[in-house]
């Protein structure tokens, strides 16, 4: 079947063959590798984009569900040169190791910031639960986004 | 398929279709390779579903919505569902349709008798809670029936605590949940989940609860020897029986300790 | 008389000591940084595992015609199909690329299938019908050690075997099955090159023993197969030995396509090895004054199937039995048991964090034994540098600062005890079951030391080029970035030794250098750095000879005031140093254990502060601080990371990691069930970094990545002992191991 929808803006046209998930879609027809697979079971975050507004596990969306429906993924969030602040802050903050967690977190992360430009630690820790880091144990995460919390990226 | 109606997707319903809301459960079963469903109908759009009147919640509603506008131990069971992710996209109709007896919302729609609507092309029942679960992932729902609301009664215990036991702070499934609620007139009811291959209710400890106005912490310890007496755990990779036994009497003994407060 | 100045090196931006931005942070933060996952070649077949849902069992027949019928599918390959050597393996090559004739573990790949799309890849491997026969399978290590099914067993025996001491402790510990659990899985592609020969892209952590073991195995010559550096989602130990290498060539070569394959979730924890579970025997006296004067040991690890890295864990676990402590008399026996369970090998900490639990527990118990308090009994017995290893015997020539990581520990404050906390914070999270009057608090403390390097004779040694390029330099390399770092660094010493700022560092594969040995033993910041150092010092000491000039900076060569030579000149390509480094040799044991085994030693110490639930046998581990002997911090902010990714790695085993095993199968492969971590579950971490020079690192560094798991599991142990009172003899601590008697 072919199906319709915005992502990061644009118009997209897919064609889908098999019930396949949003992720499978993005990664390997859309040409937008940056959500990662790691447990396809929506245990770990590294999917995560925003679908219709809300932040999701990607890998739990069925393709075909994704139908005239917008989705944001680390590429839309990204500008078209350089980094967006909250990636601009972990990258200070030394919260990128191996990188495969990161597009997640940056995902859940401005999708926090979007909601709550202050959040407390309690919140920025309570809105990333659902993303899994096994590199950094999570301290310079908290950190950058602490930072960006208080105002302190421009 | 993306019906726009109830109706819509009612029409749609057997032949092996699928229906599919959030997808949290689906699309595991269908990335691991355990399913290819041929015929989905996707419920995210039917509006009807998400609709929430008082004490009837649409089986469509997030529990994201249930975590900010629900009854609160409901609400206190959302914010255990899964992760942000997860709650985003779960819906309480879904995990009805799973049935999995660790279902963290199951407990209080036991613990306040709901029951829950099954609509089909033809009908329309509403079936109590404890007959609506038969078994483990079991339901009586018939396969061109939809779970389309839970409804609530409409008056609730304005005391009601919820709790979970896990292995870790997040992202996980329970070990042991429970809710107590406590009315006014000292009716206490004790629903559990994780402890049985369906939410149970703890009748014994219900009954000697509620007759007692001012609970004496003897009464407490017997109260949670009597829960866990009644419940019937398994001894699986996540927890052992004697363990969960135990956890069920604590827990359920700290929430009513909660609602005498 | 005349003096010579040593030409100054001007300090240049983003050299050591300095924490400079890593250089793929960007793309990896876009989303653009391409990962073994993430490439595609022109032509792509994907590729598919069959696997033994036995233990063990005769394989009896394995019927291809079914899965070849189906549309398509390009290749279906046993262990028929396999040219060369029809075994790999990291220290011995016992395991088979495809199990012939027996399958030994659940999960042993038995054939493997090239098809058009992952789908129909899956679909193949399933319509292949293989008829087993099953067979006893042997699970337990201990009948393992009865039947000599063991792939090492090691004696160390030390001082005057009839000593004794007056206050005796004894104990039994156990460590479960932890795995690795990288976000990234196991993924690769193997591009055929026309002529015979093949290009492997994988997940490593070693392409160059990659590449012998492709190469043995397909029956090529070297120079035929190139394994690349490949970005990768993290290793911790379970990319070191081969998985899907050899697979997907085999796959690339029989199909003249590319083939690619990525392991799913649940297929990596089957797919790659786990750390090894461990069962300790422990008897420590000590006289009067709390001096220990004998240690006996019992050390049984279970190796599973295959060798894999066995024989080295067994060693690294006897060698570190004692710990960091003195001892006059010393006996260790340990067992590396073969069973059919699934095979185990190297994970962060190596052997050294098993015996970590046992010994930290035993000191804690010899303390009440004595009436002392823990860390006097530690700091009273503490090893340090000119000490010999009570196993080994061998001096301690390097920095090994135990009194001061003790003296550290205690200096620090503890958090003031938890009142009106956030549900977030107490044992139970928002599952709500737990209030602050309900906890108790635990304070535990835990020692460590590990070797760094590789140890008993191995020809531990890496390659790095320097090669002056028209801005400044590269570093060429074939060592592998896991996600620590090591791509910084390197950049941040060759500036520092060069003088410029302009270094960048390159991944190059097994044709154009050679090998920089393993990611892993914490070796390679001191190997590939120091090859680096050497390299970068030997590249300018040439140039600046060669133009008579004296100083080098960003903008070229300088004598005095003149700018000589600018980099568009001397940055030809011509100007280039190549280094192998080793470092200091090592022997392997004696009869007694005994020898100069280990290349260099770190010591550090854990504080764990945890709230406990007793009656729930619910855990927070609330704060891990740690005093950690690092050498020279050459990136302080990295150290930083390694330490919290590793105390969280430590937490895990310590209160929810463990592979559930029964009967050889993995009941939890699953990150549903296979719990690691979340950010709600990460302690508050203040970590003391100990510098001292003395070590052979470059400028002092030493390896950081695995002190950090090997003591906080114990200290975090001790600490909920300390708050519930029970005795705890097990990882991963369980709710019911403090709930009920």
């Amino acid at each position: 079947m072919i199906i319709e929808l915005t992502v990061n803006g644009e118009p997209v046209t897919a064609r889908i063959t098999n019930p396949g998930s949003l992720l499978d879609l993005l990664r390997d027809e859309l040409g937008l590798p940056g959500s990662k697979n790691a447990c396809e079971q929506g245990e770990c975050g590294s999917c995560s984009v925003i679908f219709d507004g809300e932040l999701v596990c990607s890998c739990l969306v069925m393709a075909a569900d994704a139908a005239d429906s917008s989705v944001v993924t680390v590429e839309g969030v990204s500008p078209d040169d350089g980094l967006h602040p909250i990636q601009e802050a972990m990258h200070r903050a030394g919260a990128v190791q191996c990188g495969f967690c990161t597009p997640g977190i940056v995902v859940a992360a401005v999708d926090l910031f979007s909601r709550n430009s202050r959040p407390s630690s309690t919140q920025i820790k309570e809105a990333l639960a659902g993303n899994i880091c096994r590199c950094t144990g999570y301290g310079a995460i908290i950190r950058a986004l602490e930072t960006v919390a208080m105002g302190a990226e421009t | 398929m993306h019906p726009n109606s109830i109706d819509e997707a009612l029409a749609e319903m057997g032949d092996g279709a699928i229906p599919l809301a959030g997808g949290t459960d689906l699309m595991v079963e269908v990335n691991f390779g355990h399913v290819r469903p041929e015929r989905v109908i996707g419920l995210r759009r039917v509006a009807d579903l998400h609709e929430w009147d008082g004490p009837k919640i649409g089986a469509g509603v997030t529990w994201r919505r249930i975590e900010t506008h629900g009854p609160k131990a409901l609400a206190e069971a959302a914010r255990t569902v899964g992760s942000p992710q997860i709650r985003n996209a779960g819906t309480i109709g879904g995990n009805l349709g799973t049935a999995s007896p660790a279902g963290d919302g199951h407990p209080f729609l036991a613990a306040v008798d709901a029951s829950i609507e099954l609509t089909s092309a033809a009908s329309r029942r509403t079936v109590a809670w404890r007959e609506f679960f038969t078994g483990v992932k079991e339901t009586v729902r018939r396969p061109d029936e939809l779970i389309t609301a839970v409804h609530l009664p409409a008056e609730l215990p304005e005391k009601q605590c919820f709790g979970k036991i896990g292995i870790r702070n997040a992202m996980v499934i329970a070990t042991v949940c429970a809710v107590v609620t406590r009315a006014d007139d000292g009716k206490t009811t004790v629903a559990l989940g994780s402890v049985a291959p369906t939410p149970v209710r703890a009748t014994g400890a219900e009954t000697m609860m509620s007759s007692i106005a001012n609970p004496t912490s003897s009464d407490l310890a017997e109260f949670q020897r009597l829960v866990s007496d009644e419940v019937r755990p398994i001894t699986d990779h996540r927890s052992t029986e004697e363990y969960r036994r135990h956890g069920a009497g604590v827990l359920t003994r700290r929430l009513l300790e909660r609602c005498l407060a | 008389m005349t003096t010579e100045t040593p030409p100054r090196i001007r300090v240049p931006e983003g050299g050591v000591g300095e924490s400079p931005l890593r250089p793929d942070g960007v793309p990896k933060l876009r989303g653009e940084f391409d990962y073994a996952q993430d490439l595609s070649a022109e032509g792509m077949l994907w590729a598919a595992t069959v696997r033994s849902p036995h233990a063990r069992a005769r394989i009896v027949s394995v019927d291809l015609a079914a899965a070849l019928a189906i549309g398509g599918v390009h290749a279906c390959l046993t262990a028929d199909d396999v040219p060369g050597r029809a075994t790999f393996g990291l220290e011995h090559p016992d395991q088979p690329v495809l199990a012939g004739d027996e399958a030994r573990y659940w999960g042993e790949p038995v054939a493997v299938v090239a098809a058009e799309d992952p789908d129909t890849a899956r679909r193949a491997a399933a319509a292949i019908e293989v008829r087993y026969e099953p067979l006893d399978a042997l699970t337990d290590p201990e009948e393992a050690d009865r039947r000599d099914e063991v792939f090492r067993r090691l004696g160390i025996r030390r001082g005057d075997q009839a000593l004794r001491g007056s206050v005796v402790v004894q104990g039994e510990y156990e460590v479960g099955m932890q795995d690795q659990a990288p976000l990234g899985t196991e993924a690769g592609l193997a591009i055929p090159d026309g002529q015979g020969g093949v290009d492997l892209y994988a997940t490593s952590q070693y392409v160059h023993v990659d590449h012998e073991q492709v190469v043995a195995s397909l029956g090529l010559r070297p120079e035929q197969v190139r394994a690349h550096p490949t970005g990768i989602g993290g290793a911790f130990g379970a990319r070191e030995d081969v998985n899907l290498h050899i697979h997907l060539c085999l796959l690339a070569l029989h199909t003249g396509r590319p083939v690619k394959m990525v392991y799913q979730r649940s297929e990596s924890f089957t797919g790659h090895v786990h750390r090894h579970p461990a069962w300790l025997s422990y008897r420590h006296e000590a006289d009067e004054t709390g001096r220990l004067v004998r240690v006996e040991a019992r050390v049984v690890i279970d190796g599973g199937a295959y060798a894999s890295t066995t024989s080295a864990v067994l060693a690294n676990a006897c060698y570190f039995a004692v710990g960091p402590y003195r001892c006059e008399s010393v006996s260790v026996d340990g067992v590396g048991a073969r069973t059919n369970n699934p095979p185990c090998g190297a994970m962060r900490g190596f052997g050294a964090v098993q015996v970590c639990f046992g010994y930290e527990a035993q000191m804690d118990r010899l303390a009440v034994a004595l009436g002392m308090d823990p860390l006097d009994l530690r700091e009273l017995n503490a090893l340090g540098t000119g000490d010999a290893m009570p196993t080994t015997g061998q001096i301690i020539d390097t920095p090994l600062p135990t009194i001061d990581v003790i003296r550290s520990l205690q200096a620090m404050p503890l958090p003031e005890p938890a009142t009106g906390l956030h549900h977030s914070e107490l044992p139970g999270g928002s599952g709500l079951t737990t209030e602050t009057h309900q906890v108790r608090r635990g304070v535990g403390y835990a020692l460590g030391i590990k070797n760094l390097g590789f140890s008993e004779g191995s020809d531990d040694y890496a390659q790095a080029r320097v090669r002056l390029t028209s801005n400044g330099a590269v570093v060429e390399t074939a060592a592998i970035e896991v996600g620590q770092g090591l791509v910084t660094v390197l950049a941040q010493i060759a500036r520092s030794a060069l003088g410029i700022s302009h270094v960048e560092v390159a991944h190059v594969d097994t044709s154009k250098i050679d090998s920089a040995g393993s990611t892993s033993a914490s070796r390679q910041t001191q190997l590939s750095g120091g090859a680096t150092l050497e390299a970068a010092t030997r590249l300018r000491q040439r140039v600046l000879a060669h133009h008579e000039g004296d100083q080098l900076d960003d903008q070229g060569l300088w004598k005095g005031d003149d700018l000589l030579v600018t980099w568009a000149d001397l940055g030809d390509g011509s100007w280039e140093e190549t280094v192998t480094f080793r470092h200091p040799p090592t022997t392997g044991p004696d009869e007694n254990g005994q020898g100069v085994i280990h290349a260099d030693f770190a010591v550090a110490g854990h504080r764990a502060v945890v709230d406990v639930d007793t009656e729930l046998g619910l855990v927070k581990v609330v704060r891990v601080d740690t005093a950690q002997d690092v050498g020279r911090a050459l990136n302080p902010q990295s150290v930083q990371g390694q330490i919290e990714g590793g105390i969280l790695q430590g937490v895990g085993l310590a209160v929810m990691e463990e592979l559930v095993m029964k009967d050889g199968v993995i009941l939890n492969p699953t990150f549903t069930d296979y719990l690691l971590p979340t950010i709600l579950d990460a302690p508050d971490v203040e970590a003391l970094l100990i510098e001292r020079e003395g070590s052979w690192g470059p400028f002092g560094a030493k390896g950081v990545g695995e002190s950090p798991t090997i003591s906080s599991t114990a200290a975090i142990a001790a600490a909920i002992r300390a708050a519930s009172g029970r005795e705890l003899n097990r990882v991963p601590i369980r709710p019911q191991d403090v709930a009920l008697e």
